[in-house]
């Protein structure tokens, strides 16, 4: 993802100073990621001094298990959801409708197969995801129309479908909490692949096509470009309208797929509380990964690490013996503090207090790390 | 529009009565309450008892507490802002109310530590959104964590309300002629509405709430007080979710950390359905109520119905705000 | 606090001072700015400059961009400080922290874009912030009545209850100029009030500048229509590059004489680079590859033709606000027309989008590099690909290969520092900022460009290679539309000259040996006299 960034320049070039300005941008996006690197460590460390086997991963029955390895399964959902959110973001939108479609999707898949006269058969939960996720791309289309071609501000058009899709949920299951028997829908959550859980090789693979996908097509230069400057790319004749629509559908599917692995984990679809605050937790992934809300350069590294710190959060605080209703907390904390770091007023406020630099650009300091 | 004259010679009443036509400011309230006129006049040939005025009332005293809240999001939403949080402050609020009590506070200084800190949590979100910049959006975010964090704090499990002051004003009425009654939470909900509306037309905290909905930068330019102003609103929702917090322990009775979950989502439905412009400048606190109304009457109309089921609700709502929210962009862009 | 409803300023009006006679300069000013300066950075935004205000005059601030007119205001109404020099207002010396410090001083500004809240009544604006009140409350009807009497005292006919918003923007900014004076200002800013308004409406802000003047106020006026501040100004103060070049009285001072003023140079020298570079041969243009036909947009441009051939530089001059930026807009499609067809080769057609000329090979560079160019925050490589890739779509990238090869031809032909196509581009000078942009349109191999101040700011090395792009682009076969504020620039480059005044072509002359006061001439337009008509060599 990071890798356009420090991709070295053609041999050739001549120039002045080629070297330096690309060092001095490795390690500012390096910086980017230091911050939530080095949170993630810090939860870690708490971890391990408050259970010193923390970090035991034990293989049995050739799958891996352990405390690192549930995080890592745990956090695929939101990690689906904030890679979607990430793109919406980026282009200076938000879509509080993810934890509503996710819901959706669960309650389609599980519906389909409940009512299957082949309840248990691989073919079942395929057509059943399948469909699941053909719905969230109309969902996702629906968005993105209300944004980009009626121009509705992204926190109030995706509110539409944040506020009816639990209804739409509930309609689906018919207000029923549907349980379904297939193992092979419920692998999705809880069945491995070469030792490592499924879930967590779908949300990594996810992840790793996109971040392919963005980088290699000129998709995510776009969306920068649109987030960054709307005016000069559009003199510049990008097609914002595609461009936005993308990144919804895109949102849409993810949640989608989150909604399918958490409704696979229970094995059961509940409309109310599926993907109950996904959307918040998502979002909070996004901005722990460095990404701005206010749209531009994103992340998609920083985003995995978000969503893997907020997992680590949830499970840090069970460990350490507070009840685990209370990551609310400190998620509240984390959120101001992450909000003040990215302030530029605030950041100006801390910075006055301490001595002036010569000059107020960050140039000089970067030039003065790399000496 | 055209630019009316200014009248040099006073207009009789009768002519005055006669060109009235109300100000464009008030079609969306208009429309809202034909809408729920028009609900409630199809529930009462549909359903038997559906017309009856203590239908009405219920409506009131069912929805006290988002009648109160409306009002605290009515004053953000009008400064192009929005407050995520007061879901939780309800939930807090009871937290507080069931435990002070519990710990035997007298109900009068339960009451003041409830409406204190959501007082509070308010002024801290409003001073994060105005100095540091930070998107009302996601400082609202963190004061919903924080709240619904701070009650499984104080307990996990819900905490029943035993205080013999507390039962007796949750189940007071006030007796209205022909047999009718209002409960004191709704007296309460419609005093707090009418303060809302003075305060918004009248006073010149409420102006420049509009001025800044209209334009941040042009309030400021204006040397009008912005930053108290928006500061201001945080606060005034903050308490006002206090204080619904409140009317909602009143009748429930109880505290519990999963109250109110997604209240905010009704609270924002409610505003947006009457006709408060999201993007903040345009809309009345009447109007928020008459939305609460229309919540409300879904409500009964279902639970009248028997056959529909409850999550038709929700889908109705969304359908609704969607209505709203298309009309008012179509509309601001004819404007622009 | 403004608890009374009776105005005092209505009980003098039955006696209106007689209007001041042409030079009002025998009283003592109301605000005397000495010596400012201001520097922002490195940049002197402000050197050294003087202005005097007089009650009851009307006071044009006049020069070109970057002149200085903005920052002098700013610092006048106190939203900026003064890094030197002092501001006298009533005899006394002030210093201005805040714009309400100002304000409370007597000093009101009405900005270009309308600074009120549309969603509010026209007296809501008017008293925002000082309303009457009674019993704690704001009294509504006293505040209308006050706003009305506010309102009747200008000859305004609005009706104070009604919405700003539904009123149109000439309305909207006569009510900001009333909001301005009923805080019984001294001195009114008036910073291009008149931009968007039409020609009546323009009279009618007129009407009451007039009365506001006759009532003592003293207005500063920035406009760019020289018609409008030879209507209505007595005095000018003339502004270049920070600096004061001069003040004059209007009524001494002719069109041409202050166009010279506020462009600069002496003409001598102009004349003789001018005969420099009058090499360019004007050679035959080949076929029409564009042609406008009656394109108009209200309040930008009114109906204009224009006709672009192949291998042909065509400049546009004027002064700002003429509208050769809008012209160039409209062009585009950057802005849509109201009225006028744009003629390709081959088809005839609206443009409603940039689109719509960027698939029919037309490119266009911004004047406003840093808002509507430059995508800061990503790479130079990717700046310079961005309207090819944007035509491609985003599902065919441009292949690595060609992406290295394209950034490092146009890295090396264009001379762009630090040739790292891995650059940010917020990291790099202007100057080389827009060597990459014209790199981006370069590279989609348009048969039109449109370059609006495309050396604006940059330094002089980057402006000569520009220059020398254009002139080899056109050898080429391209068809340029070249603008800048710089007319010996302009005069070096063009084939053709197409000067503009007031939103309308006024002149297009084939540039065979024009000079830089023959353009002023007809910038000049009507006021032409004899002594300045320097006999062409």
């Amino acid at each position: 993802m990071t890798d356009t960034l420090t991709r070295p320049t053609p041999s050739g070039s001549p120039g002045p100073s080629p070297a330096p300005q690309r060092r001095l941008r490795a390690s500012s996006s390096t910086k980017a990621l230091l911050w939530p690197v080095l949170a993630l460590v810090v939860l870690l460390v708490v971890n391990v001094v408050a259970t010193p086997s923390f970090f035991d991963i034990r293989l049995q029955d050739g799958h891996l298990f352990g405390p690192l390895v549930d995080i890592a399964r745990n956090s695929a959902p939101v990690m689906l959801v904030a890679l979607g959110m990430t793109l919406v973001i980026a282009t200076r939108g938000i879509d509080l409708s993810v934890g509503a479609i996710a819901a959706i999707a669960g309650a389609v898949a599980c519906v389909h197969m409940a009512g299957s006269s082949a309840e248990g058969a691989f073919a079942t939960a395929a057509v059943g995801c399948f469909t699941a996720l053909a719905v969230c791309l109309v969902l996702g289309l629906w968005n993105g129309f209300l944004v980009s071609v009626v121009g509705i501000q992204p926190i109030i058009a995706t509110l539409v479908l944040m506020v009816a899709g639990r209804g739409l949920a509930q309609l689906i299951t018919d207000g029923q909490i549907t349980t379904v028997n297939n193992d092979s829908f419920s692998n999705l959550a809880s069945g491995f692949v070469l030792a490592v859980p499924l879930a967590t090789v779908v949300a990594v693979a996810v992840v790793a096509l996109t971040a392919l996908v963005v980088r290699r097509t000129a998709l995510g230069m776009l969306v920068e470009s649109v987030g960054i400057n709307p005016e000069a790319s559009r003199l510049a004749g990008v097609r914002s309208r595609t461009i936005i629509w993308t990144v919804y559908v895109f949102s849409g599917l993810c949640a989608g797929l989150a909604g399918l692995i958490i409704a696979a984990n229970t094995r059961s679809v509940n409309a109310n509380s599926l993907g109950l605050f996904i959307e918040l937790d998502a979002i909070l992934a996004v901005v722990i990964g460095g990404t701005s809300l206010a749209g531009g350069r994103f992340s998609i590294l920083g985003t995995v690490v978000g969503a893997v710190f907020i997992t680590t959060l949830t499970r840090t605080v069970v460990n350490v013996g507070i009840p685990s209703e209370a990551n609310y907390l400190f998620k509240a904390l984390v959120v101001v503090a992450v909000c003040l770091l990215q302030s530029p007023r605030a950041r100006a406020a801390f910075r006055v207090r301490r001595v002036r630099p010569a000059a107020p650009t960050s140039a000089p300091t970067s030039k003065a790390g790399l000496a | 529009m055209s630019t009316a004259t200014l009248p040099t010679t006073g207009p009789s009443a009768w002519d005055r009565v006669r060109s009235y036509t109300p100000s464009s400011k008030y079609y969306p309230v208009l429309a809202t309450t034909a809408l729920f006129i028009g609900m409630f006049g199809i529930g009462s040939l549909r359903f038997e008892g559906f017309g009856d005025p203590q239908v009405f009332l219920s409506l009131l005293l069912d929805n006290s507490f988002l009648i109160v809240l409306a009002v605290g999001m009515t004053f953000v939403i009008l400064t192009g802002g929005i407050d995520l949080s007061v879901g939780s402050v309800v939930a807090l609020s009871t937290m507080i109310a069931a435990k002070t009590l519990e710990m035997g506070w007298s109900p009068y200084l339960a009451i003041v530590a409830v409406l204190a800190a959501g007082t509070l949590l308010g002024l801290l979100m409003g001073l994060l959104i105005h100095y540091f910049d930070i998107q009302p959006f996601i400082a609202t975010l963190a004061g919903m964590f924080l709240a619904r964090g701070l009650c499984y704090i104080i307990s996990i499990e819900a905490i029943p309300i035993r205080d013999q002051t507390f039962s007796d004003w949750a189940f007071k009425t006030v007796n209205l002629p022909g047999g009718y009654y209002i409960g004191y939470t709704s007296v309460i909900a419609l005093l707090t509405v009418a303060v809302a509306v003075w305060v918004l037309a009248r006073t010149r905290f409420g102006r420049t709430v509009y001025a800044i909905g209209g334009s941040e930068s042009s309030a400021l330019l204006m040397g009008l007080k912005v930053a108290s102003t928006k500061v201001g609103v945080y606060v005034i929702s903050g308490f006002c979710a206090a204080l619904g917090g409140l009317l909602f322990a009143l009748y429930t009775l109880s505290g519990y950390s999963l109250n109110a979950v997604g209240m905010e989502l009704d609270a924002i439905a409610a505003v947006v359905i009457g006709g408060t412009l999201l993007t903040g400048g345009r809309g009345l606190v009447i109007g928020s109520l008459v939305g609460v109304l229309v919540l409300g009457i879904i409500q009964t109309f279902i639970s009248f119905d028997g056959t529909l089921s409850s999550w038709w609700t929700r889908i109705v709502i969304g359908l609704l705000v969607l209505v709203f929210v298309v009309i008012q962009r179509v509309a601001t862009r004819r404007q622009s | 606090m403004t608890t009374t409803d009776t105005d005092p300023q209505t009980d003098g009006a039955a006696a209106p001072r007689p209007a001041p006679d042409t030079a009002p300069s025998a009283g003592v000013p109301v605000v005397e700015m000495q010596g400012i300066s201001i520097t922002f950075g490195a940049v002197r935004a402000l050197d050294q400059v003087s202005l005097r205000l007089f009650p009851g005059e009307v006071h044009a601030l006049m020069g070109e961009n970057g002149a200085g007119k903005s920052t002098m205001i700013k610092a006048l109404t106190g939203v900026y400080t003064i890094d030197s020099g002092r501001i006298v207002v009533g005899g006394e010396q002030v210093e201005f922290g805040t714009p309400a410090a100002s304000q409370a001083a007597g000093i009101s500004t009405v900005y270009q874009e309308v600074n009120l809240v549309t969603n509010l009544t026209v007296a809501e604006n008017m008293m925002l912030g000082r309303e009457p009140r009674r019993f704690g409350g704001i009294n509504t009807r006293a505040m209308n009545r006050k706003a009305g009497e506010t309102l009747q005292r200008l000859g305004l006919d609005v009706d104070p209850a009604s919405v700003l918003g539904d009123h149109p923007i000439a309305v909207q900014q006569l009510v900001a100029i009333a909001r301005a004076v009923d805080v019984e200002a001294r001195v009114l800013i008036l910073d291009e009030p008149t931009s968007s308004l039409d020609a009546d409406e323009v009279a009618k802000l007129f009407e009451v500048m007039r009365t506001l003047r006759d009532d003592g106020v003293a207005i500063v006026f920035v406009s760019h229509f020289l018609d409008q501040i030879y209507e209505i100004s007595d005095r000018m103060t003339i502004l270049r590059n920070g600096r004061l070049v001069e003040e004059r009285m209007v009524s001494e001072t002719s069109q041409l004489e202050l166009v010279k003023l506020m462009i600069g140079r002496e003409l001598e020298a102009l004349e003789q680079i001018d005969r420099e570079v009058a090499a360019t041969d004007s050679a035959d243009t080949g076929a029409p590859v564009m042609k406008v036909l009656g394109l108009s947009r209200k309040g930008s441009l009114e109906t204009t033709d224009l006709e672009l051939h192949e291998g042909e530089v065509v400049g546009l001059a004027g002064l700002l606000g003429s509208g050769r930026t809008e012209l160039a807009r409209l062009l585009f499609g950057a802005d849509t027309a109201d009225t006028g067809e744009v003629q390709f080769r081959s088809e005839r057609r609206r443009l409603r989008s940039p689109r719509h000329a960027i698939d029919r090979k037309v490119a266009f560079s911004s004047e406003d590099r840093k808002a509507e160019g430059v995508i800061g925050d990503l790479t130079v490589a990717d700046n310079m690909l961005l309207a090819l890739q944007a035509s491609r779509g985003w599902l065919r990238p441009i292949p690595q290969s060609t992406r290295t090869t394209l950034v490092q031809e146009y890295i090396e032909k264009l001379d762009i520092r630090p040739a790292d196509p891995q650059a940010l581009m917020r990291n790099l000078s202007g100057g080389n900022q827009q060597k990459v942009l014209l790199a981006r349109w370069l590279i989609t191999q348009p048969e039109v460009l449109i370059l609006d101040e495309p050396t604006r700011g940059i330094d002089i090395g980057a402006k000569a290679q520009i220059q020398a792009t254009v002139a080899d682009l056109a050898r080429q076969g391209l068809s340029v539309v070249f603008i800048s504020a710089e007319l010996e620039e302009v005069l070096r480059l063009s084939d053709r000259l197409v000067v503009m005044r007031d939103r309308r072509k006024i002149a297009e002359r084939r540039n065979d040996g024009l000079s830089v006061s023959d353009v002023l001439e007809i910038i000049a337009g009507e006021a032409r006299q004899d002594q300045e008509a320097h006999p062409r060599d």
